[in-house]
C-alpha cells in the first residue's frame, strides 16, 4: 500500500504548549468505538475543544480563525504519552495536520505517526521554546535535508533513516516485512516453531 | 557482540528473536511469539489484510478476547449479556467475524477464559518466560513480570504481526530499577510502582526497557510483579521485565496452556538460563529503598504526580520553570485541589477496584481484608470489577463476592470497565474517584471526572471513609 509521500511542507503552526499531552487528550476513549479510521478529526482534542453542549470553544488554539489550514502542530514536551491507540495520529491527520513538532515525543505515538505519514519532528529545547512562544509562525519542514526553517533560522532534526525513506517514497513497511518471508521461515525452522 | 559477553535478560530475549539484526539503514526484524488482540485496536488491521488479500500467518500464535468496551453490569448466572451501545456491539461483532474468517482463537463474552487481555494471558499460561509478546494495548508491559519482552503496539503494527508474525524495531536501551529492602505492612506493589514513576517521571523511561531487580522485587508474588510491570508504560518505557525464578515457575505450573511432563522440565531448564549474567551492564540504573515506602496516592493528572498518603499536594514554588508551573497549576486545579492541601480526608464519590493493573485475585483479597465487616460510606459508589471470568469464579469460591455485597459495593462482570470508561462505567463531571487503575489523565474515567490512583487496600479504605484514607488504620 502507498502512503502520501512527505518531502517538504510549508505552513503556519498551531501551538498547544502543555507538556505531557496524553493520547486520552488527543482523542478520548469514548471515540474509539468505530471499526474504520475515517472521520476521527472531529473528535480530535474533544475534551478541550468542545464545551458541555458540544459547541467548539472559540479560544481553543485549533478553533481560532488563524489555525485554519495550518498543517503543523507544535506541542509541549513528551507529546503523545499514554496509550497505544493509533486513533491519535489518525485523528490528527484527519483534521489536516501533517507534522507534530516538540522537544520529545512518546515512543509508541511516534512509531504510529511514522507509519501513517504524520511526521514527528524533534527539535532542540531552544528551538522548541521559540516555536512555543510564537503561535502562527511560518515554518518549512524539509524531509530531504531533515531541516526545519523559520525566520532566518534553519535547524536539523533526527529521524530514523528507514522511516525517512518510507515517508519520502510514500511506501509503507508491510511490503518490506512481507519480502522477508524467506528469512522468517528460516528463523521459525531454526527456533523449532515452524508450523 | 560476542556470545560470551555478559548479557542482560533483555539482551538474551532480544537476540533470540532476531530474524534480521538491525543496521543503520533498517530496523531489526523481530519475531513475535504471542500476539494478543482485542476489539478496539484490531478491526482496522484485519481490514488491511482483507484489502491486500493476506492471511493471518500464525493463527496458532494469536489469541483474542473482548474486554475494553463490554458492559460489566451484574447479571443473573446463565443469562446472556446484551450490549446496548450499538457502536460497541458492532465492534464486538467485527471481532467475532474477523476471528472466524482468519481462524483466530477468540474468548468471547460467554467463554470461561474471557477477561482483560493482560489478565487472561497469564492465567491461561499463554505468557511464558523468554517470549516476545505484543498487543495493541500499551499495558502489554504487564507480561514482563514473567521475564517476557512484552510491549504495546499500534494498529498498523497489529497488521504487520498478523501478516508476518514480525515487527520492525530499533533496539531500546536498558534501565535497571533496583529496589532493595522489604515493603512494610499496608504498602503494596502499586505503591512501589507509583514511587518509581514519581522518581523518574512520566517520560523517565522513554526509549528504554526497564528491568526491575533487587530483594524487594524478588519477594513479590507474580500478581504483584504484574502490577509493577503493568505501569512501566506510565514512566514512558515500552516494557518492564522481571527475571523469572521459582515464584514464576510455580505460578505457571499446571496452567491450561503451560507445557506438561518432560516438556515442562525442558522449558524450566531453559527459563533458568534467562536471568541476566553477572556483570551485564545496563545503560542506566535507579535505586529505591522499599523500607522507606508508604501507601501512595496521586494528586494530579498524570501518574508521576503522587505523594505518600499522609502527605500534601506539593507546592512547586519557584524552583520549576514557567511551563512546568503552568502544567502543575492546571492539573491541581482540574483535581479540585490546591498546593499545600492534605490528601487525607479529601472527599470522594466513587471507588473503582479492578483493571489490568489491580484486577486479579490477590487484589480482590486485599480489598476484602479492608471491607470485611465494614460498610461503604453512604453516598459512595464502589465498583468491584474482576479482571477475568476465572478471577470472578475464584473470588466467589472464597466468598469475596459476599464480603463486597455485604459492604454495599457492586460486584460486577469482568472487563476493563471504568479504567478506560468506554462501556458506560464512568464518572460524571466533577466526581472524584479513588481508582486502582493506571491512568489519572483528564477525563480518563469520564469527561470532567477526577481520578486518584491508589492500591486496592487504599481504594477500599476510601470506600469505607468516603474520603482519601490511610488503609493501615483499618488493618490494625
Amino acid at each position: 500500500m502507498t502512503l502520501r509521500p512527505f518531502r517538504r511542507l510549508e505552513s503556519r503552526t498551531v501551538v498547544l504548549p502543555q507538556a505531557d499531552i496524553d493520547t486520552d487528550q488527543i482523542i478520548p476513549a469514548r471515540y474509539l468505538k468505530g471499526t474504520t479510521r475515517a472521520g476521527l478529526g472531529r473528535s480530535l482534542f474533544a475534551g478541550w475543544r468542545y464545551d458541555e453542549s458540544g459547541q467548539e470553544r472559540p479560544d481553543f488554539p485549533l478553533s481560532r480563525p488563524e489555525a485554519r489550514g495550518a498543517d503543523v502542530l507544535v506541542a509541549g514536551a513528551n507529546f503523545g504519552c499514554g496509550s497505544s491507540r493509533e486513533h491519535a495520529p489518525w485523528a490528527l491527520l484527519d483534521h489536516g495536520f501533517r507534522a507534530v513538532v516538540s522537544s520529545s515525543i512518546a515512543d509508541i505515538f511516534r512509531a504510529n505517526s511514522l507509519k501513517n505519514g504524520l511526521l514527528p519532528v524533534i527539535v532542540d529545547p531552544a528551538t522548541h521554546e521559540i516555536l512555543l512562544a510564537n503561535p502562527g509562525m511560518r515554518v518549512a519542514i524539509d524531509l530531504e535535508s531533515c531541516t526545519l526553517e523559520f525566520d532566518e533560522a534553519r535547524v536539523g532534526f533526527a529521524i530514523d533513516p528507514f522511516s525517512r525513506k518510507c515517508l519520502l517514497e510514500g511506501v509503507d513497511e508491510l511490503g518490506y516485512l512481507k519480502a522477508q518471508e524467506e528469512a522468517i521461515a528460516a528463523y521459525e525452522k531454526e527456533a523449532g516453531c515452524a508450523r | 557482540m560476542a556470545q560470551s559477553d555478559p548479557r542482560t535478560l533483555f539482551a538474551k530475549i532480544w537476540d533470540a528473536h532476531l530474524v534480521r539484526p538491525e543496521t543503520d539503514e533498517a530496523p531489526a526484524v523481530l519475531y513475535v511469539d504471542l500476539h494478543l488482540i482485542h476489539e478496539v485496536t484490531s478491526p482496522q488491521a484485519f481490514s488491511v489484510l482483507r484489502e491486500r488479500g493476506l492471511r493471518v500467518r500464525r493463527p496458532d500464535k494469536t489469541v483474542a478476547t473482548m474486554d475494553h468496551s463490554i458492559p460489566t453490569t451484574p447479571r443473573p448466572q446463565g443469562t446472556r449479556l446484551v450490549v446496548q451501545d450499538q457502536e460497541c456491539a458492532a465492534q464486538l461483532s467485527a471481532l467475532e467475524a474477523n476471528c472466524a474468517e482468519f481462524g483466530v482463537e477468540l474468548h468471547s463474552l460467554e467463554s470461561e477464559h474471557q477477561g482483560i487481555v493482560h489478565v487472561i494471558g497469564a492465567e491461561m499460561g499463554l505468557t511464558r518466560p523468554g517470549m516476545t509478546i505484543v498487543c495493541g494495548d500499551s499495558h502489554t508491559s504487564t507480561h514482563g513480570a514473567f521475564g517476557a519482552l512484552a510491549f504495546g503496539i499500534g494498529t498498523t503494527e497489529v497488521g504487520h504481526v498478523l501478516a508476518t508474525q514480525c515487527l520492525l524495531q530499533r533496539r531500546p536501551r536498558t534501565l535497571q530499577v533496583r529496589v532493595d529492602g522489604r515493603l512494610r505492612p499496608g504498602v503494596s506493589a502499586k505503591d512501589l510502582i507509583l514511587a518509581v514513576i514519581a522518581r523518574i517521571g512520566v517520560a523517565g523511561g522513554a526509549g528504554h526497557v526497564i528491568e526491575y531487580t533487587g530483594s524487594a522485587i524478588r519477594a513479590l508474588s507474580m500478581e504483584e510483579r504484574m502490577t509493577v510491570c503493568n505501569m512501566s508504560i506510565e514512566a514512558g518505557a515500552r516494557a518492564g521485565l522481571i527475571a523469572p525464578d521459582d515464584v514464576t515457575f510455580q505460578f505457571l505450573a499446571g496452567r491450561p496452556r503451560s507445557p506438561k511432563g518432560a516438556a515442562w522440565d525442558a522449558a524450566v531448564a531453559g527459563w533458568r538460563t534467562l536471568p541476566g549474567d553477572p556483570g551485564a551492564a545496563f545503560d542506566r540504573t535507579v535505586t529505591l529503598d522499599a523500607d522507606a515506602l508508604e501507601p501512595r496516592i496521586t494528586f494530579g493528572t498524570n501518574p508521576s504526580m503522587s505523594v505518600p498518603i499522609r502527605g500534601a499536594v506539593p507546592d512547586p514554588g519557584s524552583a520549576t520553570d514557567a511551563a512546568d508551573r503552568a502544567a502543575f497549576d492546571r492539573a491541581v486545579r482540574y483535581m479540585g485541589l490546591r498546593p499545600g492541601q492534605a490528601l487525607l480526608g479529601h472527599p470522594i464519590e466513587v471507588v473503582f477496584i479492578g483493571s489490568c493493573t489491580n484486577g486479579r485475585l490477590e487484589d480482590l483479597r486485599a480489598a476484602a481484608t479492608v471491607l470485611r465487616g465494614r460498610k461503604v460510606k453512604g453516598g459512595v459508589r464502589a465498583l468491584i470489577v474482576p479482571g477475568s471470568r476465572q478471577v470472578k469464579r475464584a473470588a466467589e469460591a472464597e466468598g469475596l463476592d459476599r464480603v463486597f455485597r455485604d459492604a454495599g459495593a457492586e460486584w460486577r462482570e469482568p472487563g476493563c470497565s471504568m479504567c478506560i470508561a468506554m462501556n458506560g462505567d464512568q464518572l460524571r463531571p466533577g466526581q472524584s474517584a479513588v481508582s486502582t487503575s493506571n491512568r489519572n489523565f483528564e477525563g480518563r474515567q469520564g469527561a470532567g471526572g477526577r481520578t486518584f490512583l491508589a492500591s486496592p487496600l487504599t481504594a477500599a479504605a476510601a470506600a469505607v471513609a468516603g474520603a482519601i484514607a490511610d488503609p493501615r488504620e483499618l488493618l490494625r
